[in-house]
């Protein structure tokens, strides 16, 4: 039984969902126009799908065209329906489910505001350094660090400055995207 | 070739290069320039409904006797939210509405306007497709994309929200190329993978216990697709039942006709529907109220699916063979195919089904008792049913919900598809008396039926006022029990026959109401003279409201109880409703 359906509290949905869940990362191609955002959000609130994270920009001015990189954590069976009903929508050209075609590459930029003094400071600056993380404002008494990544990497990171002084974070959610030559 | 006009005028325009003859409205402050355009032409006819729900409704009831789309003018605010209502029903039930609703001026867009709201933001959710124009120049190719959008693959709701300023701007008005349109993103699939469509019909050729469950989509896949469902079905020889939605398809007079399945359905066409061995379901979405409880649903069968949405497929029961596509396209594949393979039907492989079906058919699980003192609803149905039979005109039968919806599709037997309308995904009391006046529309010669019960008639009762202003001679037959009947029927099932809120006090005089109206009255209590009565009311040249006082405390059975397989079905014989569900079925819808 799919999740998404014992919400609505009908008559036969009394068998439990069995399969598992899995995070997949989907890629989806629409038209840039006023709503968008909301449809595709309305769709995920509506069948009580859940959404991990969610990006989305223009990608091609001249067509109007935006992506939308949204990671969802729900059974294989949830996942087909997913993609199909975000197919529906009449402005969604495609959508590709990155994770079971395999062959993709994924990032997220955090920026991460850490606070601290002597000993402290030093610790951050060795650790950013190991992780690549970028200075883009300091203070004598903060930093704030670009970090570019995985997610988990960018959660590692995280964990790292926690005791440290570790203010805030900001996250830009994941962006995805096909390996090879070709393009959606 | 452009023209230079308004956007009011521009709605006009293309209203009448679709071929739109009536639409279904009423005005306001933001869409009066609409409103005068109108008044100045005549080639679209306005109805003027009472309620902006009537307004939809009728443009369903329209819709779904002629196949083409039906179309709706409302002004902002009140008149849009009011639409609500019947576009969702449109949206449950693939209905193709095109929905203009006028809108506050540009400028006072999120400032709380006086009769403003955020139309496109309340019906993104029950439209296939919404639109705010706030370029006059992208009005044409809005609203020609909006039928477009509306009319093709499955079919569906569109709202088109027009601002006050724009409708009052001057712009280009052309006609663009149906290529032109959304070719990028929106492109439904109509033909099916002919690899899958052998499958089938290699599943088919070795069936042994089949049946054809289909449903609306072939209803909305056009006259034809039901020409094609019959043809196959005398090919292959097979059993054939439909959803609620899809009656008419197939010929009720047929003796491969099943009877409708699901919650209400026949015993034969549930049993085997639960038995059989290769259920191929066209134009069907496994809804719940067919499924029954979905681990026990046709556990041994190998299952087809053939829809137009590739998200109904394999979303509640997983089947073998799924083909996208459309209806009418598939069915004339599987034909050639079959054709390809053999020239006989399976009558002789599949005689010991027909066996166990004729055995399930002679339980007689539609039989109720008849009485000589109060009239039977279903027998009221039956009646009304033999009338019509007599009739030389087109008959069409609309319904509000309950349990009269119900008698009505298991006594009022249909031969032809577009002549059946129901809500049937919403479940809308107050559907039918407006859909009968958007059916009459369409056909003034013909006879229109609203089936309704006491309580639903009274949620859109105003719009009989429509009907006596433009002549309309609907006739409204209440099967009055002074019941919600069919929450009384669940009451007694699940909730200790505690009756909160389910009887219809007050009731209105509903024959002075007629009268009152415009209309005429009629009521019957005693079945001697039911007959006469329905004679009545079939030969006035007007429209009719009458007032069929029927036995209060009916069950419509056969019913598979919530939470129950299908093979648990209830049969009429049962005395006591109160004894069947179990705990955890109470909790269900
Ligand atoms: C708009 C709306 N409100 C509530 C319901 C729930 N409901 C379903 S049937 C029913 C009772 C209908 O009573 P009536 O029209 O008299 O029909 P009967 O069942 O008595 O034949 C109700 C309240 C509904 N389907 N639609
Ligand atoms: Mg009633």
């Amino acid at each position: 039984m799919n999740a998404h359906l014992q919400p609505t509290g009908s008559a036969y949905f009394l068998t439990q969902e069995t399969q598992q869940t899995e995070r997949h990362t989907l890629s989806v191609l629409v038209d840039n126009e006023p709503g968008i955002l909301a449809r595709v959000v309305g769709l995920f609130s509506a069948r009580g799908y859940n959404i991990e994270s969610l990006t989305v920009s223009e990608t091609e001015h001249g067509r109007r065209l935006s992506r939308i990189t949204v990671v969802v954590i729900a059974t294989p069976k949830t996942l087909v329906q997913i993609k199909l009903q975000l197919e529906r929508l009449v402005p969604v050209h495609r959508v590709h489910d990155l994770t079971a075609e395999g062959n993709y590459v994924e990032r997220e930029l955090a920026l991460i505001k850490v606070k601290g003094t002597g000993d402290h400071r030093a610790e951050t600056l060795r650790l950013a350094e190991a992780f690549r993380a970028h200075i883009i404002d300091a203070t004598v008494e903060s930093f704030v660090f670009e970090v570019t990544g995985k997610p988990d990497k960018i959660d590692s990171f995280i964990a790292l400055m926690s005791p440290l002084g570790l203010v805030e974070v900001v996250r830009t959610g994941l962006a995805a995207i096909g390996r090879g030559a070709e393009g959606m | 070739m452009a023209e230079k006009m308004t956007g009011a005028e521009m709605v006009i325009q293309a209203l009448a290069d679709q071929g739109v003859e009536h639409i279904f409205g009423y005005p306001g402050g933001a869409a009066l320039p609409i409103y005068d355009a109108m008044f100045q032409q005549d080639q679209v006819q306005h109805i003027l409904v009472r309620h902006e729900q009537g307004a939809t409704h009728m443009a369903e009831g329209y819709a779904r006797s002629t196949g083409k789309p039906g179309v709706v003018l409302v002004t902002s605010g009140p008149g849009a939210t009011n639409a609500v209502t019947g576009l969702t029903d449109a949206l449950m039930d693939s209905i193709p509405l095109v929905c203009i609703t006028a809108q506050v001026p540009t400028t006072l867009i999120g400032t709380d306007g006086f009769q403003e709201c955020d139309t496109v933001g309340i019906t993104r959710s029950c439209t296939k497709h919404n639109y705010l124009v706030k370029n006059v120049n992208d009005l044409p190719r809005v609203l020609h994309e909006a039928f477009h959008i509306a009319t093709t693959g499955r079919p569906g709701p569109v709202v088109i929200d027009i601002p006050k300023d724009i409708q009052f701007a001057v712009g280009e008005y052309y006609k663009p190329e149906i290529e032109t349109l959304r070719h990028a993103s929106y492109r439904p699939q109509v033909d099916g993978d002919l690899k899958a469509i052998e499958a089938a019909v290699d599943l088919m050729l070795k069936a042994e216990r089949p049946i054809f469950y289909t449903g609306g989509g072939v209803i909305n896949a056009g006259p034809e697709a039901s020409e094609n469902l019959r043809e196959l079905a005398e090919l292959t020889g097979f059993p054939v039942t439909s959803t609620l939605m899809g009656l008419g398809a197939f010929p009720a007079s047929d003796p491969q006709w099943m009877g409708m399945l699901g919650m209400h359905g026949t015993y034969e066409a549930n049993m085997a529907m639960h038995d059989c061995d290769v259920m191929i379901n066209i134009g069907a979405r496994f809804d719940d109220r067919i499924t029954g409880r979905i681990d026990a649903f046709s556990p041994n069968s190998r299952k087809i699916h053939v829809d137009i949405d590739p998200s109904s497929i394999n979303k509640i029961i997983r089947v073998d063979v799924p083909i996208v596509g459309d209806c009418n396209r598939v069915l004339e594949e599987m034909i050639r195919i079959w054709r390809s393979k053999t020239n006989q039907p399976r009558t002789e492989a599949i005689a010991p089904w027909w066996k166990q079906v004729e055995k399930w058919r002679a339980v007689g699980s539609l039989n109720f008792k008849n009485s000589d003192t109060v009239i039977k609803p279903q027998w009221a149905i039956q009646r009304l049913y033999e009338a019509t039979k007599k009739q030389s005109k087109e008959v069409y039968i609309t319904t509000e919900v309950g349990q009269h919806q119900m008698w009505a599709a298991q006594h009022f037997h249909f031969d032809k598809p577009n002549h059946w309308m129901t809500s049937g995904g919403l479940g809308t009391m107050g559907y039918g008396l407006p859909a009968a006046v958007g059916v009459q529309v369409a056909h003034p010669d013909a006879l229109v039926i609203d089936i309704a019960g006491e309580a639903s008639v009274q949620m859109t009762m105003q719009e009989l006022s429509t009907a006596v202003q433009y002549r309309l001679p609907i006739k409204i037959f209440i099967l009055n029990n002074e019941r919600m009947g069919m929450v009384r029927q669940w009451q007694d099932l699940l909730h200790g026959s505690r009756y909160a809120h389910s009887y219809s006090e007050s009731l209105p005089d509903f024959v002075k109401l007629a009268e009152a109206y415009g209309g005429k009255g009629i009521r019957c209590e005693n079945p001697a003279e039911l007959d006469a009565a329905i004679a009545e009311m079939l030969d006035y040249d007007g429209p009719v409201l009458f007032d069929v006082i029927v036995e209060k405390d009916e069950n419509c059975l056969p019913m598979i109880p919530s939470g129950k397989p299908h093979n648990e079905i209830i049969l009429p014989d049962t005395a006591n409703l109160g004894s069947i569900i179990d705990e955890k079925g109470r909790a269900l819808v």
